[in-house]
């Protein structure tokens, strides 16, 4: 008589069974290797390792496979995995301008030292599906520049620094600035507060979603919040990770990482204090995550309303909005919470709307209804 | 019973327990107060009871019996899917008997059994911020809590006096803690409100999500928030529940056809059974 919406242990075996016979789909389909979706799904493994924050491209492959492709769920998988990782100690802050360069382009400037290099992008692609790709072919070979990439690769808010132009960042001001002493706090060991500062509010973004960040970003572009931008340079290369063991006393190399780097400029007319000059907004991203490093850049000025004196009325310039609402992995966790059982809470709902509607006249219930 | 290789003891390494043990002393130091907490990612999703399994964890020995429930029942997925883990990651016993539990974690209801000394009760928390729907802003509400600021919740209560002639509010039933803290008893219906007060078990909250933790410790004054002239009241049904009987419990509505037809039965599962096996040993 009484067969409510409760699961035994059996029920939910046999779901998780299920899915994964689903998950591998036709046996007669040759299965996914994780060097396939780590070579050929590249981006989609950027994107699970950037919003998961763990640099490891077969873990992420191996959660994309798991999640069949949904990369939320494979962000949450890296994360739950990233948790259970000790911690030897924080990085040496990586060298962007020693990058070596695969794409390094400039909106503000027309040509500048190291000059432009589109390297490997879909822009100025017509899309166009391609028929060719559905059937299996070699793709032509590009062809090899003529010379190598410059050594010298200045980033271009260097550029506009020397003549002081744009804001000095705080890395650049040295030691004097006691904020650039103080190490990065770091958001999953501690609760983030706000007002937050910069250091978590770039860490928050960078795990943010990615589709968050963009529409807020968007929203910025549309008079929600002007911030003038230009996309001063986006850069995306390998730079190397250095550790400094406390018992060796001297930084190591410990790897090479692809980044993204993205820096905004943008206007501002000055403040009492401040004379009229160029500001940043700061991306980053493992891989190669453009649109994501972009939007990031965008938030992240967006963002400095306060602290430089503009009004802060839209939702891309509200703190607490933008960085308590970025996560994708507690955003999809808290909506889809929904599926648990709530009828405890809904009976007591029901139970006082009936009694509201008891005592209201007859005629106004059927009006209502 | 040994825990799954591989896995720290009850999954959370030593030093992040010892880190959620230190706020859960602050939470008993400070009655109702919602202390920061450095909240780690589970393997299971936020929403879904995260604090509560983060709660746990810090305080369960190997020595433990858990309970879990969801919606007051042993056998509801997310509190099967829960005493799994703990199975699985400290191999502790499990059992569905309330008095029997040492430490019993919970979402939306507490047992129709009254706790007893000793016993911990663990709440799944999801906004543990009383204010919030008053208030969206964190840096506000703290504020208001530090001035102990709380005659927007009254103001609020009061309007729902105005419009509908009865407080409007049916679950996570604002409470006042100790004389001094605001708290957000989870959705637990407010049936269940008058159960925190005064109670001899340690009641811990856990909000993951939200990195908050909050307790109740033994024997420390609950107050529902209500008026003089509309004291605070709690449900009651005016059936008995189908299965056995009892007219003293939550019930939940069960929907048995498309004509309308409902029965009424415990929402409480280990009470219920109890109860139904007293009835039949009575009638052997």
């Amino acid at each position: 008589m009484y067969v409510a919406v409760k699961g035994g242990e059996k029920a939910i075996d046999n779901a998780h069974r299920l899915m994964a016979e689903e998950r591998r789909g036709d046996p007669a389909v040759p299965e996914l290797g994780l060097d396939q979706i780590a070579e050929q799904l590249g981006l989609a493994v950027d994107r699970v390792m950037t919003e998961g924050s763990v640099h490891d491209r077969e873990l992420a492959a191996l959660a994309v496979k798991q999640a069949q492709g949904d990369l939320v769920e494979a962000v949450f998988l890296l994360r739950a995995y990233r948790t259970t990782l000790p911690r030897f100690g924080g990085s040496e802050p990586i060298d962007t301008a020693a990058m070596a360069i695969r794409r390094r382009i400039s909106s503000a400037f027309k040509d500048l030292p190291g000059g432009q290099v589109l390297g490997p992008t879909y822009d100025y692609t017509h899309r166009l599906l391609d028929f060719t790709l559905a059937a299996e072919g070699t793709p032509e070979p590009a062809a090899l520049a003529e010379q190598p990439v410059e050594a010298q690769m200045p980033r271009v808010a260097d550029v506009l620094g020397h003549e002081g132009l744009i804001e000095r960042s705080v890395e650049a001001d040295g030691p004097a600035n006691a904020t650039a002493e103080e190490p990065p706090g770091d958001l999953t060991r501690q609760p983030l507060s706000f007002p937050a500062g910069r250091d978590l509010r770039l860490q928050n973004l960078a795990r943010g979603d990615e589709g968050f960040l963009l529409a807020l970003a968007y929203s910025s572009q549309r008079g929600y919040g002007n911030t003038h931008p230009f996309a001063g340079e986006i850069r995306m290369g390998d730079v190397t990770v250095e550790f400094a063991p406390e018992e060796l006393g001297f930084a190591v190399e410990i790897g090479t990482i692809t980044v993204t780097e993205c820096q905004m400029i943008n206007q501002f007319k000055g403040s009492k204090d401040v004379p009229p000059q160029f500001t940043r907004g700061y991306g980053l991203t493992f891989g190669q995550s453009e649109r994501k490093a972009m939007a990031m850049a965008l938030v992240d000025r967006s963002l400095r309303a306060g602290e430089l004196g503009e009004d802060a009325v839209n939702p891309v310039q509200d703190e607490e909005f933008v960085l308590a609402h970025s996560d994708n992995v507690e955003a999809s966790g808290f909506v889809q919470h929904l599926k648990l059982p709530h009828y405890v809470d809904f009976q007591s709902e029901l139970e006082l709307i009936r009694r509201l509607r008891a005592a209201t006249p007859t005629a106004d219930r059927e009006t209502a209804e | 019973m040994t825990s799954a290789p591989g896995y720290n003891f009850a999954y959370l390494d030593e030093q992040t327990k010892r880190m959620i043990r230190r706020a859960i002393l602050k939470a008993v130091a400070i009655p109702g107060y919602q202390v920061p907490f450095g909240s780690r990612e589970m393997p299971l999703p936020y929403g879904w009871g995260t604090g509560g399994i983060q709660v746990t964890a810090a305080v369960i020995g190997p020595e433990d019996r858990l309970k879990v429930i969801d919606q007051g029942a042993d056998d509801t997925t997310n509190a099967v899917s829960i005493r799994r883990f703990f199975a699985r990651t400290a191999g502790v016993a499990t059992t569905e008997r309330t008095a029997a539990a040492t430490v019993i974690q919970t979402r939306h209801r507490i047992p129709e059994t009254p706790l007893s000394e000793g016993q911990i009760l663990v709440y799944q928390v999801p906004i543990p911020e009383p204010l919030r729907w008053l208030e969206p802003r964190e840096t506000e509400t703290r504020k208001m809590h530090a001035l102990a600021d709380y005659g927007a919740m009254h103001v609020k209560l009061y309007e729902d006096i105005a419009r509908f002639g009865r407080i409007a509010t049916t679950y996570d039933y604002p409470v006042l803690v100790n004389g001094r803290y605001l708290m957000r008893p989870s959705p637990i219906p407010k049936f269940d409100n008058p159960k925190m007060n005064m109670n001899p078990a340690l009641q811990l909250f856990g909000a993951g999500r939200e990195k908050r933790i909050y307790a109740v410790p033994p024997y420390t004054p609950v107050k529902s928030l209500d008026f003089e002239d509309h004291p605070f009241e709690i449900q009651s049904w005016d059936q008995a529940c189908a299965l056995c009987g009892g007219t003293d419990s939550f019930l939940d509505e069960v929907v048995t056809d498309d004509r309308g037809g409902r029965i009424y039965v415990c929402s409480d599962t280990h009470h219920c059974a109890t109860r139904r096996d007293a009835v039949q040993e009575a009638a052997e």
